[in-house]
């Protein structure tokens, strides 16, 4: 497969078409948190809000909206999607997998079981410039969730 | 002005046209180099050229032979190094139509904007108001610039009317995105001070009425300042004939070397200007309470000079001189218009700025309807096609238009029509590519 056919997997043309957790709902009382990325360079930018559970501990949702080149929505489609229902240590170690496999110049082979249809993102490590495409839902996301566990923690 | 020159073997004046301009490719060796298996066709220009050996030998001859400080010390090689910087201080004002004297050098364009600006902030203190004041900024006046500009040549002037108190405003575009003429008659009025404006946009290629906007400067007193960024280096400009009072543009777009640039200024506006930086080299008489500072161009050169750049541009105007701006004018006018011709015929792709048959530089900026740009840039980068992808500095006029980011093409005398068609065909491919619209 060539490089941009690893970059541009199936998987992420059809998230970034078929976008998950696109609009942001409402936290219906829920313990969550907003956050916003902005990247200068090409202007692509993401509001994203992480709801947790009642008692804080779990995702129960992501939604966000974005503006973007399709490896940054689609990154935020996967995340949506694969973050629901993960303790938030676990939400943790996800994105810390999705970002070491970001910067491993493709010399890491993803984690497909723990990373699931994040893994398709590993193409994405041979292009630096991309990186940051990739990674902007998923930076808002892991700050949105630490801010949301602190609310939960002093409500 | 050294002995490569008359070894050079830049084709002598004539029309451009593909098998010169293959000659012209062997002067840049950089663009033989190989992108992702294709030989790279750079169409970003518009960003930064490349430099042909005749500039990267003239700054290697310079630094084997005549390198030392410039305007101190009396040994020989001082005096050679002195020498070449005024030679191509003569050589770079005598491009663009000034005198020697009316030419500063400065890092980049963004360099010299900031200087005037700063310039215009000392004038405006009790400190250079009595000598200075026609510069001299204060609460009811304004500074005019527009919608089309380069952060560089925006920012500054925001940055001014802060600290001064003035008011800050602009001509709009239209929704075509070009100059709206009839509402800069309305907006620049009695109170404008100062009207910024660019040349040539660097997103549309739209070429400025200058002469129309200096005319509406001059009927209310206000100070004209140009970004010829993308205009110096493709057109043939004499600055003096365009009558604005200060302009500025880069080394690093017309084939020279990052870090030298060059504010423009009339002789009798940069003799009454304050200094922006002060230290040496800019001085005459020093006590421990004051010091007297050197005429223009000199006062405005704090500091240790960047030689071998101005050395490197000035070989750069060289080779553009022997080409014959008029020659690289009508080039790249074709292809301008072939670019834009091509893009017009693409479905889902938007030309943004003058429609094809209109004039504009060799450059455009497209919308591909469902693909980022950044994804653009990817598809065509993985072809070794180099363009830019973004906002170009230019966010408000994106604003205006409608959309976040472009993908721009901008060719120079070292492109084909053979790029530009390899660029057309590659940009016709991308929508079918992420699925969006009919395939191709």
């Amino acid at each position: 497969m060539s490089d941009l056919a690893q970059l541009y997997q199936q998987i992420i043309l059809d998230h970034s078409r078929q976008r998950t957790g696109e609009g942001l709902a409402d936290a219906a009382g829920l313990p969550s948190a907003e956050n916003h990325q902005y990247n200068p360079t090409c202007g692509d930018e993401i509001n994203l809000r992480v709801t947790l559970d009642a008692a804080g501990e779990r995702v129960e949702a992501v939604t966000w909206e974005g503006d973007g080149c399709s490896i940054s929505m689609a990154a935020a489609s996967v995340l949506a999607e694969s973050a629901p229902g993960l303790g938030r240590a676990e939400f943790q170690e996800l994105v810390d997998r999705f970002r070491e496999m970001l910067h491993s110049r493709g010399k890491v082979e993803p984690d497909a079981e723990l990373l699931g249809d994040a893994a398709a993102f590993a193409g994405v490590s041979k292009f630096v410039a991309r990186i940051k495409c990739a990674m902007l839902a998923w930076v808002a996301a892991e700050e949105a969730a630490r801010e949301a566990g602190a609310r939960a923690g002093s409500a | 002005m050294t002995h490569h020159h008359e070894e050079s073997t830049v084709p002598a004046a004539g029309a451009l046209d593909d098998a010169r301009v293959r000659e012209i490719v062997e002067d840049f060796p950089v663009l033989s180099e190989e992108v992702e298996g294709h030989r790279i066709t750079y169409l970003d220009t518009g960003a930064t050229s490349q430099n042909p050996l005749q500039v990267l030998d003239a700054e290697r001859d310079y630094y084997l032979h005549r390198n030392s400080a410039v305007h101190r010390g009396a040994h020989t090689l001082a005096v050679h190094a002195t020498d070449a910087f005024e030679a191509a201080r003569r050589m770079v004002a005598g491009f663009v139509g000034a005198a020697e004297d009316e030419l500063v050098w400065t890092s980049n364009a963004t360099e010299a904007l900031n200087l005037l600006a700063y310039s215009f902030s000392n004038a405006s203190t009790e400190r250079w108001r009595a000598s200075a004041g026609r510069f001299a900024l204060g609460p009811g006046d304004e500074i005019v610039t527009t919608e089309l500009e380069h952060h560089a040549n925006l920012i500054p002037w925001q940055e001014l009317a802060a600290r001064t108190g003035a008011t800050l405003r602009h001509v709009p575009v239209t929704p075509e995105g070009e100059l709206d003429y009839a509402a800069a008659g309305e907006v620049v009025g009695p109170r404008t001070r100062v009207l910024a404006f660019t040349h040539v946009s660097n997103v549309t290629g739209a070429i400025t009425d200058v002469a129309r906007l200096v005319e509406l400067a001059r009927g209310v007193g206000a100070v004209t300042v140009l970004d010829a960024c993308q205009s110096v280096p493709h057109l043939p400009v004499d600055l003096p004939a365009l009558g604005v009072d200060f302009a500025a543009f880069s080394g690093h777009k017309m084939l020279g070397p990052t870090g030298i640039g060059a504010l423009y200024g009339r002789r009798e506006l940069l003799a009454e200007l304050p200094p922006f930086l002060t230290g040496g080299s800019m001085i005459t008489r020093v006590t421990m309470e004051e010091a007297e500072y050197l005429d223009p161009p000199t006062r405005f050169e704090a500091g240790t000079q960047r030689v071998s750049q101005a050395v490197g541009l000035a070989a750069a105007v060289e080779y553009l001189s022997r080409l014959g701006m008029d020659n690289v004018h009508a080039w790249e006018a074709e292809l301008g218009q072939r670019l834009a011709e091509g893009v017009e015929r693409i479905e889902g792709v938007r030309l943004l700025g003058p429609a094809a048959g209109r004039e504009r530089a060799g450059l455009v900026s497209v919308h591909v309807e469902g693909v980022h740009p950044h994804d653009v840039g990817q598809i065509l980068d993985t072809q070794g096609i180099a363009v830019r992808v973004g906002h170009h500095c230019a966010q408000p006029l994106h604003r205006a238009l409608g959309v976040t980011a472009t993908t721009r093409a901008s060719a120079y005398i070292y492109n084909t029509t053979d790029d530009v068609d390899r660029f057309l065909e590659a940009l016709a491919g991308v929508r079918g590519f992420f699925g969006v619209g009919a395939a191709r």
